[in-house]
């Protein structure tokens, strides 16, 4: 009946390997708050978001005791708040951020750590809510504590709106100078997508998508670190080993992610909807992306062979894991976020890995440029640039992409700029010295590529 | 409701006698134990019922660790759940 070595196991993953749960997400559509009247909508949106997650940070915390699995955060995705900015009566910027304040204020009261959803979806156009909205990202961020904030501006289907493009670069120097204080930890709190996906439970992407229901519990596990310790036990094997143990290994997170899941769900009595499969570092050491990667035989994540081995890792991770769970879905892949990434640090760091490279392997995992710091003079049209870059990688290849990085104030190529907690530390980083201003300020919309004509 | 009971540790005199108290004491049942030494350290697993007992798996890991404080044993109680989804297909 007792297998020891199972469940001893199953022990050192936690206790020594950092195996957790890294979020439950709870989705809760605000359809039902949308008026013309800004308070109205405030209180509705407060009401709401207070009573749907009540119980969501209590019932993380016994399964967590009563489990004996770390759940590091819990938090709340909300309907994309242009939808609401949109149905309001001649809507302004400070009606946007006074919703942007209501969504934090709830949050608070629930406990949770972060909410996202101040976002809009503008890949082929922009209504006049979505428009401002995106004015007062830079404000309701500097001004707001746990809310985040996403655009998706391209999709596959829809090509890649460049106006969007270019107004996001701005936003996310604006959002840098607002919150010079803190380095611009405001653009921390903001991801421009292409193809983003409605049921990621993952920060600072969350939303929840138009398809979606009236509340859902979503799961996003982690655990790079077992991985990582798996792979030391088949030193020098095959790829074809190398593969088989990231799929075992990833299938055993899974099933821990599916079991919270459904346990959340049940206590909650709210619909489960995905688990993601996302292999999310933190700035621990030994819960590293990049560990994983230097196991399989790089002497430093960045060098020659970094794209092929995270190929791999995300291929496998998938394979394992869709048999662990009925439900697979938001992002599931390795995400390389540089700076809550203990050996991605370093190997920025030591000049390992440039920007170069990480747009590469954003080719071949979940997400994109992610928790990048670039020096303080970097021009919007640089930023809106590498999201173009990025949004077409992500558009060509059917896959999501995401832009989030940190124009820090001040901050020079080789300085170090401190976020604490799960965003971590990030070593600036260059960007090409030439300029992108002409071609970002061209306009119009980069048509849809034939991989869209499915139909 | 059924748990496991894991206490790791250097071997010493009434280990299992002090586990098996607390939960005798707070109307658990043992179902199955298993004891080894693994990497030189004491380790025994046992699989316990709280169908009877008004405790939760939260209030036996306090008492448990009260009780086993002084003899320096690292303490898990678990459902047993987490190991059978994560080992059985």
């Amino acid at each position: 009946m007792i297998n020891p070595f199972e469940i001893i196991e199953t022990i050192n993953m936690i206790d020594k390997e950092n195996l957790d749960i890294r979020t439950i997400t709870m989705g809760i559509s605000l359809k039902s708050c949308a008026g013309p009247d800004v308070d109205e909508v405030c209180e509705k949106v407060y009401n709401k978001i207070t009573e749907y997650a009540r119980d969501l940070v209590k019932t993380g915390e016994d399964i967590e005791q009563q489990f004996g699995i770390p759940i590091v955060n819990k938090r709340i995705s909300v309907t994309p708040a242009a939808t609401l900015v949109d149905a309001l009566e001649n809507p302004t910027v400070d009606d946007a951020v006074k919703i942007a304040k209501a969504l934090d204020r709830a949050a608070k009261k629930t406990g949770v750590n972060f909410l996202g959803g101040y976002s809009a979806l503008v890949h082929k156009g922009m209504t006049k809510g979505e428009k401002i909205l995106i004015d007062s990202i830079p404000r309701a961020l500097a001004e707001t504590d746990i809310v985040c904030s996403s655009v998706n501006i391209g999709s596959t289907r829809a090509g890649i709106n460049m106006d969007a493009v270019k107004r996001m670069g701005e936003v996310v120097k604006e959002a840098a100078e607002l919150t010079k204080d803190t380095q611009g930890f405001a653009c921390a709190k903001l991801v421009v997508f292409c193809n983003a996906v409605e049921d990621n439970p993952f920060m600072a992407g969350a939303f929840l998508g138009e398809g979606e229901g009236e509340c859902v519990i979503n799961v996003g596990v982690s655990g790079p670190g077992v991985v990582k310790c798996a792979l030391e036990k088949v030193k020098g094997a095959d790829f074809g080993t190398v593969a088989e143990t990231i799929k075992k290994t990833a299938f055993k997170i899974t099933r821990m992610g599916q079991l919270v899941a459904q346990e959340a769900s049940r206590r909650l009595n709210v619909p489960f909807g995905i688990v993601d499969l996302s292999l999310a570092p933190t700035p621990a050491v030994g819960d590293s992306v990049a560990y994983i990667l230097e196991e399989m035989g790089l002497e430093k994540c960045g060098t020659h062979g970094t794209t092929a081995a995270l190929a791999l890792l995300n291929d496998a991770v998938k394979k394992g894991g869709v048999m662990a769970s009925g439900y697979v879905g938001g992002l599931s892949g390795a995400f390389i976020p540089v700076s809550e990434d203990a050996g991605m640090i370093e190997a920025a760091k030591c000049g390992a890995l440039k920007l170069e490279k990480l747009e590469a392997m954003t080719c071949v995992c979940s997400v994109g440029l992610d928790m990048i710091v670039l020096p303080g003079d970097t021009s919007a049209a640089t930023v809106s640039a590498i999201i173009a870059d990025e949004a077409a990688i992500g558009m060509v290849n059917s896959k999501t992409t995401a832009v989030r990085v940190i124009p820090a104030p001040g901050a020079k190529v080789g300085d170090i700029v401190e976020f604490g907690g799960l965003l971590g530390t990030g070593p600036v980083m260059p960007v090409s010295g030439y300029s992108s201003e002409e071609f970002v300020s061209r306009g119009g919309r980069i048509p849809a590529p034939l991989q869209s004509l499915k139909n | 409701m059924k748990a496991v009971v894991t206490v790791v540790g250097n071997d010493k005199k009434g280990i299992i006698a002090k586990v098996s108290g607390v939960l005798f004491e707070n109307n658990i049942n043992i179902l199955d134990i298993s004891q080894t030494i693994m990497q030189t350290m004491f380790t025994m697993i046992m699989l316990v019922d709280f169908e009877d007992s008004k405790e939760s798996v939260q209030s036996i890991t306090k008492k448990l660790d009260e009780a086993a404080g002084e003899m320096g044993l690292s303490i898990h109680v678990q459902r047993e759940e987490i190991f059978s989804s994560m080992h059985k297909l």
